[in-house]
């Protein structure tokens, strides 16, 4: 999965080696044995949550934003297919793509967003790619802009009390790109354009690197998880916003869950 | 300076003016808010960096086009209420006219900045403020192009002839009921308004996604599992915050607000149904009863009439606003038409505490002497 955060690395930032001081050198090198061996240990006890997520009843149906898009002719132009806001994206057998899947609660795991490789989201064609996608408290989000038009980018937290802010940029076409990050956890924090009201995307923050996003064929992969009972929980904006749970144990093998989310009042 | 009563046909004009103006900017500002760029403009008061006033055409493009838009006419009616507001200080007789153009100056600075506030703050609250605030003033404004014209300043006062006549058939037409009637009937729909602003300013789109019926029933279920279906099935037109139980109950309050107020206009539109027609006149022995009619009765009767059209015409653009999934053009000329009855009521509420063409006191002093009871003001 693209966008699913490595799990947490023990490398120690501190050099290796300095020449200057032998002693050091020496310590260093125990250091790093022993945060290797820790690694390796990990690993053993650690294994990956994979599954797939499928989708049961009637999904939302799409929205066409085709006369939408021609209010900024820059984004008109940029399409030749109608173009629509894809609340459900389901694939063949049902699979269900934009799912968050994440565990609960991860006894002693804290966020490594910080040393994290950024989230990226692009502005392309005057939508949001990603639509739906997760980062790590701390862990940065690069907004790009490769569009030939200007827009703000305006991040509408929720858990505000958590400390997450609100943010209202504007960033014009080749602009330089925005970078935010949230202290606090949060499920689908929501990003919007409003020079084009149709654009919006959702980012769920987590305070542990145990999540994903499934893909177009609905399957997700949670690596490293260390061996465990946990409860996984399947988030889709549509089919389960609150989320559906599932008890799961990890082994050094990893794990299988299948998620099945029925469309809330379909039979 | 000469200050006179004489009526200043200029001044008057531009007051009407002025009101024109301000429904125009009541427009634009409810685009701004049924298409939700509101934020399309991330800085205040600059515009994407430059002078408001020096935004290059070639970026307005999308909602900056709306939002920008709502910034400059807004400047616009700021000028000519600052305008308005010296031009009767220094010609009007009536005090408390003078001073009415002075809260009218400060009232559309504060507009101003709330509006920016709004913007830079990111509190849907001072929306919701910013939006009553914005009704409020452009009542103050139409009642002070009313208060300026020849009209106003000419005619009789009914109340007193009311009170020097015997007639019960005028008491009944003119008098406190009909007075109390018409108050409410302006206080409900300023409530209307707030549930209104309340509703459009949490951003959530269609709390309630048909009508007559609510989610299918005659009273919506509201609970946990209802709600999560409700926000599952629909297709928001812009990133809506998912809906909430309270919001369906503020939509249902606001359905039945409306039935409240059609009921309260069409009361008061049959009390005085008959009411300074000339077809009047042969039943009325005595001269002063008779003029006490047509003086308050005929501009009444057809405030009443134009009212009750408004509540109709509001009601239906409600249901329109519903139907259309809140079309941006629909939801906008349903606050529209929202304002105007507001106003309408304010007028009716003018008619009916105004006292004597020389009482130099306000129409609100002299409300408070006749009906000391409420302590709302007009
Ligand atoms: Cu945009």
């Amino acid at each position: 999965m693209q966008y699913c955060p490595a799990g947490a690395g023990l490398i120690s930032s501190r050099p290796f080696f300095d020449p200057k001081n032998k002693k050091n050198m020496k310590l260093n090198q125990t250091l790093a044995l022993v945060a290797g061996f820790a690694a390796a240990l990990q690993l053993a006890t650690a294994g990956n949550i994979t599954g797939k997520v499928t989708l049961k009843g009637t999904p939302t149906p799409d929205r066409d934003i085709s006369d939408d898009m021609k209010t900024d002719s820059n984004c008109g132009k940029l399409h030749t297919e109608p173009v629509k806001i894809r609340y459900c994206i389901v694939g063949e057998g049902g699979a269900l793509a934009d799912t968050v899947v994440m565990l609960k609660s991860v006894p002693g795991a804290k966020s490594t967003g910080a040393s994290a490789a950024p989230l990226v989201m692009d502005q392309k064609g005057c939508e949001y790619v990603p639509y739906v996608a997760v980062a790590q408290t701390g862990q940065k989000i690069v907004v790009k802009n490769s569009d030939p038009t200007l827009h703000n980018v305006h991040p509408s937290p929720v858990n505000t009390t958590g400390g997450n802010k609100e943010d209202n940029k504007a960033q014009a076409s080749g602009a330089a790109d925005l970078t935010f990050e949230f202290p606090a956890a949060e499920n689908f924090l929501k990003f919007v354009c409003n020079v084009h009201p149709w654009m919006f995307a959702y980012i769920t923050v987590t305070d542990h690197p145990y999540v994903a996003v499934t893909g177009k064929d609905g399957t997700f992969t949670i690596k490293d998880v260390p061996a465990g009972k946990y409860t996984l929980v399947a988030m889709h904006r549509k089919a389960a916003a609150t989320g559906v749970e599932k008890e799961i144990e990890v082994t050094a093998a990893g794990a299988k869950a299948d998620f099945e989310l029925t469309m809330p009042g379909a039979k | 300076m000469n200050r006179s009563s004489v009526n200043h046909i200029w001044l008057h004009r531009f007051a009407v003016f002025t009101a024109l103006a301000t429904l125009a900017l009541l427009a634009v500002g409810g685009v701004v808010t049924s298409k939700g760029v509101g934020m399309a403009v991330p800085d205040w008061p600059n515009t994407y960096g430059y002078n408001m006033f020096l935004f290059p055409p070639s970026k307005w493009v999308g909602g900056i086009f709306y939002e920008h838009t709502h910034r400059l006419v807004a400047s616009g009616v700021g000028l000519l209420t600052t305008i308005l507001a010296v031009w009767l200080w220094i010609v009007e007789s009536r005090r408390w006219l003078r001073w009415l153009g002075v809260i009218a100056f400060f009232a559309v600075v504060l507009q101003g900045v709330l509006g920016g506030l709004r913007v830079v703050l990111f509190k849907d609250e001072i929306g919701i403020f910013h939006a009553t605030l914005a009704q409020l003033f452009f009542a103050l404004v139409c009642a002070m192009a009313v208060f300026t014209s020849r009209r106003w300043t000419e005619r009789r006062a009914p109340s007193r002839l009311v009170s020097e006549n015997t007639n019960h058939r005028a008491e009944a037409v003119l008098g406190a009921p009909v007075r109390r009637l018409v108050l409410a009937t302006t206080v409900l729909i300023f409530l209307q308004l707030v549930l209104g602003a309340t509703m459009r300013h949490q951003h959530a789109g269609l709390a309630i996604s048909d009508f007559p019926l609510a989610h299918g029933k005659l009273w919506p279920a509201t609970d946990a599992a209802s709600v999560a279906r409700y926000n599952s099935n629909r297709a928001e037109v812009t990133g809506a915050n998912p809906i909430t139980s309270v919001q369906i109950v503020l939509q249902m309050a606001h359905r039945l607000m409306a039935l409240v107020i059609l009921v309260c206009v069409s009361v008061l539109a049959w009390r005085v149904r008959s009411s300074g027609a000339p077809s009047n006149a042969s039943a009325r022995s005595k001269n002063g009863s008779q003029r006490a009619e047509t003086v308050l009765g005929a501009p009444l009767r057809r405030l009443a009439f134009g009212w009750l059209a408004l509540i109709f015409t509001q009601i239906a653009l409600g249901a329109w606003t519903i139907w259309s999934n809140k079309a941006a053009d629909v939801a906008t000329a349903h606050v529209l038409v929202g304002a105007l009855s507001l106003v309408t009521g304010v007028l009716g509420c003018l008619i009916c505490f105004r006292r004597s063409p020389q009482d130099e006191r306000s129409p609100v002093a002299a409300f408070s002497e006749t009906a000391p009871v409420h302590g709302v003001s007009v």
